[in-house]
């Protein structure tokens, strides 16, 4: 638990960076602090392990007052993930992993051997360990960052927007990851960012900053989003909260149309007045054919029109109503887990569910 | 022709060029061994409190124009030792070699990006430890070429110390000069040329080996 009492950061050029802040992170969840750039969100984070000093107030990591320790040996305890990784260039991989538990007196084959098993939790293949960083892309680089600041297995782990200087299609892996590997450690995390969907996809709890340093609001991400606190929030939180929201309704039970599907180098048929749903042999869509289409002998990858998101069955809403508004024929294509065709769901029939959970969904704490 | 192998096959000439050569590469390297542990802290320094900037480069600046003849014959006056005395060259050359690098230090280390330092400091590093095992290691590609002239540039000016008979390979060059004998001067011309390679050759090869890391890139970045 790390604990903010009426902490104040006031830089030497009069600036406050962080306002009056009383905040409470609560032990072996992920809390994400976002807001604008200046917001002091950066400041909070690096005052927990004295990178600075508060000016006024207490910061307590379970109960102890930080400034009972000697910086270095408390930062030794707390992992740390910077942005763009901060992996050390003259370093190897395997090395660069170790550097906590070296710093801590450990021996070097037992560091490298623990800095090994980090690279293995964190999905990177052994041999990248020999490799230098820049010889790693930039998510794998990432990834070292995050084993680094595990190696010496530390309660608490700060993350300076650490996935903010990857493409958004890597960034939503490494998301993945995170939680997968939080579900593993039950670690604080304490993850600071500044894009509301980050914050709201990794948050149990997120704290949105305002310029000067003052804390807007601190809630769970599905009551962020639901009852923004003020002005501020809302504005921050965007103009399509309300489709974003979807991500924290939980789909219950969908009732499935079905529709006409072909496989691959099946003959069509003959034309219908319907859409019909191309599959491959292990049953994963593969696209659609238009009504009144004529194919002349099998049906081949070539010339199908393409289908929309897929949305996997169980997951929360936001998939499913996505799924139909992307889909060329307007029914959103469900899969179950390995991917295999399930049935389709109408944008109408998302809409008619949303309304059902309504009553529930605006107070509904986060699903997993 | 004939002169220089009569000079080179006499047994005395032979030892006495071996002693002036082992004279020369330690009254130019020395220095630069000096140097190094002076512009580091110096160097740090300017690149740590940034008001220190402009006032010591100015100093370093003018350090180095002073000629090295006037520094050699001003130093027994400032730090009290003989006139002949070996320690002058070694001393001035400290100087200049210092002034050289104090920028190439302060320049390397401000190179070293923000991102790396701030992680070390995270992770729990002590500030002499993460200059020492971090930011310095970095700063190599950019000292070591500070380091190259500054040697090279030793090896040229420690001959101009025979002037004032502090020994090394210019003593050949005023044993000759006196004598009317342009063997000596030959020879001295030559070695002091090879060792001024050789010495920059060595140099490359032990950057080489320091910064094998900074080659690994360019292959699969991004």
């Amino acid at each position: 638990m790390i604990e903010f009492r009426a902490v104040t950061k006031r830089f030497d050029d009069g600036t406050v960076a962080v306002n009056q802040l009383d905040l409470t992170v609560e032990a072996g969840i992920i809390t994400v602090f976002v807001g604008p750039s200046g917001c002091g969100k950066t400041t909070s984070l690096r005052m927990i392990n004295r990178m600075v000093e508060p000016t006024s107030g207490t910061i307590l990591v379970d109960g102890q007052d930080v400034r009972a320790a000697d910086p270095p040996r408390l930062r030794r305890g707390i992992g740390y993930v910077i942005q763009q990784a901060g992996l050390f260039p003259h370093r190897t991989v395997l090395d660069n992993v170790a550097t906590v538990p070296l710093l801590s007196g450990w021996s070097r084959g037992r560091a490298r051997h623990r800095a090994a098993e980090l690279l293995e939790l964190v999905g990177l293949p052994a041999e990248l360990g020999r490799r230098y960083p820049a010889q790693l892309s930039g998510g794998q680089q990432q990834r070292v960052g995050v084993a680094r600041a595990l190696a010496a297995d530390p309660p608490v782990l700060l993350m300076d927007e650490p996935f903010s200087a990857v493409d958004p299609v890597v960034r939503e892996g490494l998301q993945d990851e995170l939680l997968r590997l939080q579900d593993e450690l039950d670690k604080t995390i304490v993850f600071v960012t500044h894009d509301i969907d980050e914050a709201v996809r990794i948050g149990e709890k997120v704290a949105v900053f305002r310029e000067g340093g003052v804390l807007a609001q601190y809630a769970a991400p599905a009551e962020l989003l639901a009852r923004p606190a003020d002005d501020f929030v809302a504005g921050f939180v965007g103009r399509d909260r309300g489709y974003r929201s979807l991500s924290f309704v939980d789909s219950g039970e969908v009732a499935l149309d079905q529709v006409s599907t072909v496989a691959i180098g099946q003959p069509a048929g003959a034309p219908t007045a319907e859409w019909v749903l191309v599959l491959d042999e292990q049953r994963h869509p593969r696209g659609w054919l238009p009504p009144r289409s004529t194919v002349e002998g099998a049906v081949t990858e070539a010339g199908l029109t393409p289908g929309g998101s897929l949305y996997q069955a169980g997951t929360p809403l936001r998939g499913a109503l996505d799924a139909a508004l992307s889909s060329p024929s307007g029914l959103g294509v469900v899969v179950d887990e390995r991917g295999g065709y399930a049935g389709v769901v109408t944008a109408r029939q998302v809409l008619d569910l949303i309304e059902r959970a309504r009553p529930t969904a605006t107070g509904a704490e986060r699903g997993h | 022709m004939d002169s220089i192998l009569r000079y080179l096959g006499n047994a005395g000439t032979q030892r006495e060029i071996l002693d002036r050569l082992v004279e020369h590469v330690y009254l130019s390297l020395l220095p630069v061994v000096l140097a190094v542990l002076l512009a580091v802290p110096l160097g740090w320094c300017t690149h740590r409190f940034r008001w220190l900037r402009a006032g010591l480069f100015g100093v370093a600046n003018v350090v180095y124009t002073i000629p090295s003849l006037a520094l050699f014959v001003l130093i027994p006056a400032v730090i009290g030792t003989q006139i002949l005395s070996p320690v002058n060259v070694v001393a001035a050359l400290t100087i200049y070699t210092t002034a050289l690098l104090v920028r190439p230090v302060a320049d390397a280390l401000d190179a070293v990006p923000a991102h790396v330092v701030a992680a070390a400091t995270a992770m729990g590093y002590r500030p002499l430890h993460r200059l020492l095992t971090v930011e310095l290691p970095l700063a190599v590609p950019v000292l070591g070429a500070g380091v190259r002239v500054g040697s090279v540039s030793n090896i040229s000016l420690v001959s101009v110390g025979a002037l004032i008979g502090t020994g090394g390979l210019g003593v050949l060059f005023t044993d000759g000069f006196s004598r009317r004998y342009p063997a000596p001067i030959l020879v001295g011309v030559v070695l002091t040329l090879l060792l001024a390679l050789v010495v920059d050759r060595l140099l490359v090869l032990v950057q080489r080996r320091l910064t094998r890391w900074a080659r690994a890139g360019e292959v699969t970045g991004g």
